[in-house]
């Protein structure tokens, strides 16, 4: 089975994040996997180890998102796709979707996956709408994967602890949710055996997509406060002494 | 503006983000001089869209087919295109749920349009509109705008309105309109099997008066403890947000937000939680709500009533602590 996993690189969670208009300051922030893609890349590791076939690691983005590509690869992926792109931050979800829908196109894949959404601008299409260039079936918020024959059992996930099993043939895309499996970590051995895979690199332009956006981010800023928060300060002890104070005689909760 | 809501029903019963989502359009539709119409999709749908005819709406279009009897992605995507196609709207709404994600930017896609999803309000500007979504797990907020000619199609996340100011018909009833939907088999490729849940939910949180939960900032299972303990002295459940129950530090029916359970207890304490939009759905409506982050611009200190910044592995056991001192005294 051959699997192409759409990686995407994120400002790493504990970054501190420096406004720029409609982006954010890249100087001096550290980048890692997008954490829910790390579970799509683990269950395409597991589907190869399965029934075999290759692994191909697409990300977009510039020059930085090869670091995030070569921990695919030393995960286990077999090769990797770059769409380099210094203008990716700008693109919307279908201009994004677009130039990943053509890259993939040049692939013989069964199965392509990709996480839930991005940990910074969580659009949460891409999958959707690959699948919808792709002309494929899709499904989403997958947590369990059995192919066989041609065909996929697949538990998806619904709202408020529901779930439900669903049929798809292959090829199809899939968007896997967040705690599908248990994600390893590189090994000393993955890490070296990754600096000898290939990465293609590829662009928009080489791909014959075009740019049109649909929406646009005009700007980004820190949210305005709905509520009216009292901050409570000192050393712990004092703190748990107010709170306890506040919540008994002026929320009257406890 | 001409705006059509696709609202969204399971067996014959409401989710009732629809009707937030009617009042957003009802309330653009005031504001633009447009109008609002809304879609029913289905099997045996009838009831609820004669429901809906009692709203404020120009129209109710009734989408049945029996391959519409159970959601299927392929299905939804034909159907309401067919319906698009013949009602030419400006602007398509839907609430943003799990199932919405999981066809909308398809169908949007299909017209060459974008769709803005998950977006918590919306702004109009001279005819200009721009929805504010949040970016960032909650940390940003950002203004889009749609680019090109409409049709523009945007979701709502749960909570962005309020369904009790959903305004009646002011002379009667809207129409309710039929739909011819074409749709055969074939054109549907996945094959919905029945709902189901896990082993029966052994913690109902949504009963809780209190409810202490935990996010990343614990850290490592080892530390649950010490949360625990809290718990006990505050005579409250133990909950947690995703991430959380997605390591298996803690059972997922302990899970809080939308892909958990929903609560409104009298004191929700979130410890280590930052806040990211799909745990504060779930827990938004508390009462009091204290938030403990060493993270001063964590979204959580949003809705809380009493914020601490500070590391929570120094508050749990010094507020532990304090609380049982306060019963013994």
């Amino acid at each position: 089975m051959n699997i192409i996993v759409c990686i995407k690189q994120v400002p790493a969670k504990d970054a501190p994040l420096a406004i720029s208009g409609n982006w954010i300051k890249e100087s001096d922030i550290g980048f890692e996997m997008n954490e829910p893609d790390s579970y799509a890349l683990e269950e395409a590791l597991r589907l190869k180890e399965k029934h075999g076939g290759e692994v191909i690691a697409l990300s977009m983005g510039p020059e930085r998102v090869k670091q995030t590509i070569k921990e695919a690869l030393a995960k286990g992926a077999d090769r990797a796709i770059h769409v380099a792109d210094d203008n990716f931050h700008q693109l919307d979800p279908l201009g994004s979707a677009r130039a990943l829908a053509a890259a993939i196109q040049k692939e013989k894949c069964d199965l392509v996956l990709t996480g839930l959404q991005s940990d910074d601008h969580g659009f949460g299409q891409t999958g959707v709408l690959l699948a919808g260039l792709l002309n494929l079936p899709h499904a989403t918020l997958i947590m369990s994967i059995e192919a066989a024959e041609g065909k996929m059992k697949l538990k998806r996930e619904l709202e408020a602890g529901w779930f439900q099993w669903i049929e798809c043939p292959l090829p199809a895309v899939l968007s896997i949710q967040s705690g599908i499996n248990k994600v390893r970590y590189a090994t000393l051995k993955g890490i070296m055996a990754a600096k000898k895979k290939e990465i293609a690199t590829v662009t928009r332009e080489s791909l014959g997509v075009s740019a049109e956006a649909t929406q646009r981010v005009e700007k980004i800023y820190v949210p305005v406060k709905s509520k009216q928060t009292e901050f409570l300060t000192g050393s712990a002890k004092e703190v748990a002494a107010k709170l306890v104070e506040k919540l008994k005689f002026e929320a009257r909760v406890i | 503006m001409k705006i059509l809501v696709i609202t969204e029903q399971r067996q014959g019963k409401w989710n009732s983000v629809s009707f937030e989502t009617l009042v957003a359009a009802q309330q653009l539709a005031a504001k633009t001089s447009g109008s609002v119409s809304a879609v029913v999709l289905g099997k045996g749908v009838a009831p609820l869209a004669a429901e809906l005819a009692a709203k404020n709406l120009a129209e109710v279009i009734l989408a049945e087919h029996d391959l519409l009897d159970a959601y299927t992605p392929d299905g939804y995507c034909v159907a309401l295109a067919q319906v698009l196609g013949s009602a030419k709207p400006d602007l398509v709404l839907f609430p943003h749920t799990y199932q919405v994600r999981d066809f909308a930017p398809k169908l949007a896609a299909g017209l060459n349009k974008g769709m803005i999803g998950d977006c918590i309000a919306v702004r109009e500007d001279a005819g200009k509109l721009t929805f504010v979504r949040q970016m960032f797990q909650g940390k940003t907020a950002a203004d889009v705008t749609f680019q090109g000619a409409g049709p523009w199609f945007a979701s709502f996340q749960t909570g962005a309105f309020r369904a009790d100011q959903l305004a009646a018909h002011p002379s009667g009833k809207a129409p309710v309109n039929s739909a011819a939907i074409d749709l055969k088999p074939e054109q549907i490729r996945t094959v919905p099997g029945e709902l189901f849940r896990e082993a029966k939910q052994a913690v109902d949180l949504t009963q809780a008066p209190i409810i202490v939960a935990v996010g990343r900032g614990i850290k490592a299972p080892e530390n649950i403890a010490q949360a625990e303990s809290l718990a006990k002295a505050l005579g409250g459940e133990l909950a947690a947000s995703r991430p959380i129950c997605d390591e298996g530090w803690l059972p997922m029916e302990r899970q809080i937000g939308s892909s958990g359970q929903t609560v409104a207890p009298k004191l929700y304490l979130a410890l280590g939680i930052s806040g990211a939009i799909q745990h504060v759905v779930g827990m938004k409506g508390s009462r009091t709500i204290v938030a403990v982050n060493k993270d001063q611009n964590a979204p959580i200190f949003e809705i809380a009533d009493y914020g601490v910044v500070a590391d929570i592995f120094e508050i749990m056991p010094a507020l532990t602590e304090a609380l049982e001192k306060s019963k013994a005294s």
